[in-house]
């Protein structure tokens, strides 16, 4: 039984919520991608706030049940998991070591700033240079603007010949 | 029409639009010319069925009946729908699916775009949220009426076909009817009218761009809005709600 005494403070939670992986993207955490947007407890529960990369995001109720199931296993039982709209998740929010992670694992991470949460009118800029995960080459493809899940886009590495993923930006 | 319901017809409107096309872009699922185009297409319709499940609940919440997003979509009847005809036409070849898409992308991007200053907090944060999927859609589909447009004899030819046969449906994007005044009148939605302009400007460019001929202005198609649609949305619904009608409330 957790009373305000011996409740742990949000730090903490949030320090555990870093071993939860993403379940499509599991080299990085729940709270490298951002996800997690507030950690509080309300009286004797806890609530925290997550946030879906993409609304159709089939990954977002996972998340939620992944989060549950580690913070019960910490010994929380009162908690709620709510999910927020707004401000519109955005890739500004994947930390620098999510962002290294991403690298490390083959996804070339968001090449540019989205700008704050409201990019409007980013459309008809120039392609992007996307650097190759694996041998750092800036001599690549864009193959489609979708990849394995909604959040990435498929390029290839005309040196190495590596195709990988992009983590776009939005 | 007391504002309510009014605001809950235009949600249904938002939601049915996504939810229809969706579907459509679902069909291609396993069908696509290259796997990539599968992946993509099958992704848009992720993204419109996940704004289908915001607006859609929304929508049942006011309206309170108990009615949820899966309620809404799969124990309604053709008439009940209120999405635009546009996004219930066939997928024809790839270039009429990209064709209706890039229209629809583009109208799409520029009412949600004007729906982030709605007055009611609610549907502005749902339409920032579908803004940012909407602006990578129309890049894609803007970029394959251009390369089809302006690529080789075969592909210029069906996608000049494409846009000369849905212009007919665009029309009814920019009608706003009472419903729309109303939510212009309470500061909910957008003028559609003001929409055509920008619509214009954009699709004229990129089909110029792709040296396609921009069709002339015509009889519009419409009745969506209203609940009287083409034949070919009793054959999505048959499909969509089959399991939900011939298995009542079945969960898995």
């Amino acid at each position: 039984m957790i009373d305000s005494l011996t409740r742990p403070d949000p730090d903490q939670i949030r320090h555990w919520l870093a071993e939860v992986p993403d379940p499509e993207v599991p080299a990085v955490s729940v709270m490298d991608l951002g996800i997690v947007r507030d950690v509080q407890w309300q009286d004797d529960e806890l609530v925290v706030a997550i946030t879906p990369t993409y609304s159709g995001c089939p990954a977002t109720s996972v998340i939620a049940f992944e989060i549950e199931a580690a913070l019960r296993a910490k010994g929380i039982d009162r908690l709620r998991i709510e999910r927020r709209l707004s401000p519109p998740w955005t890739t500004d929010w994947i930390t620098r070591e999510g962002r290294q992670r991403l690298e490390a694992y083959g996804i070339a991470p968001p090449a540019e700033n989205a700008g704050g949460p409201s990019p409007f009118d980013r459309f008809l800029r120039k392609p992007l240079t996307i650097a190759c995960p694996r041998c750092k080459s800036e001599n690549t493809d864009r193959v489609s603007e979708f990849g394995s899940t909604p959040c990435k886009a498929q390029y290839r590495c005309r040196d190495c010949l590596e195709p990988f993923d992009y983590f776009k930006c939005i | 029409m007391i504002a309510q319901d009014a605001l809950v017809e235009y949600l249904l409107r938002l939601g049915d639009n996504a939810l229809i096309l969706g579907h459509r872009l679902s069909e291609w699922c396993g069908h696509s010319p290259a796997l990539e185009e599968d992946l993509a297409l099958s992704n848009v319709a992720l993204d419109l069925i996940g704004q289908t499940q915001l607006w859609l609940n929304l929508a049942g919440e006011i309206e309170g009946r108990g009615r949820d997003a899966d309620k809404l979509a799969y124990l309604r009847d053709a008439r009940d729908f209120r999405n635009v005809l546009l996004v219930e036409q066939p997928n024809g070849d790839f270039a009429v699916t990209m064709a209706r898409q890039f229209y629809f992308d583009a109208w799409h991007y520029l009412l949600l775009r004007e729906l982030t200053g709605s007055k009611d907090a609610r549907i502005a944060e749902i339409a920032a949220k579908g803004l940012k999927e909407v602006t990578y859609h129309l890049e894609r589909s803007r970029d394959w009426v251009l390369r089809l447009g302006d690529g080789m004899e075969e592909s210029h030819r069906r996608m000049q076909a494409a846009i000369d046969d849905l212009w007919m449906f665009t029309g009814e994007l920019f009608e706003s009817d009472e419903i729309d005044h109303a939510m212009i009148q309470e500061g909910l939605g957008p003028d559609l009218a003001l929409l055509h302009e920008p619509w214009l400007g954009l699709v004229s460019t990129t089909l110029e761009e792709a040296t396609l001929i921009v069709p002339q202005p015509g009889w519009a198609q419409k009745g969506g809005k209203r609940g009287i649609h083409s034949e070919h949305l009793g054959y999505i619904l048959a499909d969509l709600q089959f399991l939900q009608r011939a298995y009542p409330n079945a969960t898995w």
